[in-house]
């Protein structure tokens, strides 16, 4: 082991953060750039299933409260390109990397929205489950990864609020709207555990992940937080949770682009990036 | 004083967002740099320095105050005591 590769060692042992400028191992900045690359572009892709709503939310309060959320993603997707780009690599790569398959998104992006109380359920779970995961990353070893989550967690409790907020008005209305409520978190459940990835016993990176600090908490672990955290939530909201087995052969199949709306959604992000091509043209001229 | 004004910008510990000082002139980057690390960091103030060319910077200026910033002062759903949701644990 040489001196650089000592002190960054040092640096991560004692919880502290990697900068930018530091030396830091191969394996190290392609972790990095593989996970912000994925974190970033499911905020990205997520802007999909809940945007569809917009123009059909039921009021102008809630179509202000979408239109501010699927923003607030579009943000997030930038604070975490931008952190991205400080280990060399640019958004255009980024980009191409996500529209190829090489890279990935969250696999619960891959799933239909087909009722309103999908809104509030991704609020509630889906949200849920991504500050559960993300908390923990503000203390990651990286330091812009780590401020990009901060600025994202802080944004986040917003979410999580107005989709409980909107089941809540949903169960004090009629039996109808219960229905929905039940029936969606019926079918979002489920991909909703899955977003902490496969069982550790099949997560072969996450020692390395973690002895390097980039990630400060298992899969299991953190998935389990989330069943704890949610469980009373749900006692509060009147609905039922479906049971924790998990079928870890469709999240494979989910990532592995075998989702219910996979193709979808790159064909929609394609179209994006392609219906904005005179733009990106004027702006470089 | 000769040269470009350079405006400096120090992170105090690794982990932090580089934060504004202050500035100096300097006649180049190098020499800003230095005399920045003299001039603003002589009680351990810092682990890394930014400096750059205030001339390089783009800046708001006070007159756009009200056009760049008030219209977030109605969106209150965009914070989350907005939502009255009682008093359920960890939300």
């Amino acid at each position: 082991m040489d001196d650089l590769e000592r002190q960054f060692e040092e640096t991560v042992a004692r919880h502290d953060r990697i900068e930018p400028r530091d030396w830091m191992p191969e394996g190290y900045r392609r972790t990095l750039v593989r996970q912000i690359a994925q974190h970033a572009h499911s905020e990205v892709i997520g802007m999909q299933p809940e945007g569809a709503w917009i123009t059909r939310a039921p009021s102008l309060r809630r179509k202000q409260v979408l239109l501010a959320k699927v923003q607030d993603e579009a943000g997030h997707g930038l604070y975490l390109y931008s952190a991205a780009e400080t280990l060399g690599v640019t958004r255009d790569e980024l980009e191409a990397r996500l529209m190829s398959g090489a890279q990935k998104y969250s696999s619960i992006f891959n799933y239909p929205t087909p009722s309103y109380a999908d809104v509030g359920t991704i609020g509630w779970l889906v949200d849920g489950a991504a500050i559960c995961n993300q908390v923990p990353l503000c203390r990651t070893s990286y330091g812009p990864y780590g401020r990009a989550m901060v600025r994202i967690c802080k944004e986040e409790s917003f979410h999580q609020r107005q989709g409980f907020e909107l089941l809540m008005t949903m169960m004090r209305g009629t039996d109808e709207q219960r229905a929905m409520v039940q029936e969606s978190v019926d079918r979002f459940w489920k991909p909703a555990l899955m977003m902490f990835g496969p069982p550790d016993a099949e997560s072969p990176n996450t020692a390395r992940s973690m002895a390097w600090g980039i990630k400060r908490h298992t899969n299991d672990e953190l998935r389990a937080r989330f069943v704890e955290m949610t469980a009373p939530q749900a006692e509060a909201l009147g609905v039922t949770l479906p049971g924790n087995d998990v079928d870890w052969d469709e999240l494979k199949r989910v990532v592995s682009g075998d989702g219910p709306c996979n193709a979808e959604r790159l064909a929609h992000r394609q179209q994006a990036h392609d219906d904005g091509a005179w733009v990106r043209e004027a702006a470089s001229r | 004083m000769t040269g470009p004004l350079y405006e400096v910008f120090v992170r105090a510990k690794r982990g932090l967002n580089h934060v504004h000082v202050g500035s100096l002139h300097a006649a180049d980057d190098a020499m800003a740099l230095r005399n920045a690390r003299d001039v603003y960091t002589r009680r351990n103030e810092g682990v890394s320095i930014w400096v750059v060319r205030a001339d390089a910077i783009t800046a708001s200026s006070p007159d756009e105050k009200e056009p760049l910033f008030d219209p977030a002062g109605d969106k209150v759903y965009r914070h989350p005591t907005f939502y009255e949701v009682g008093d359920v644990p960890h939300l």
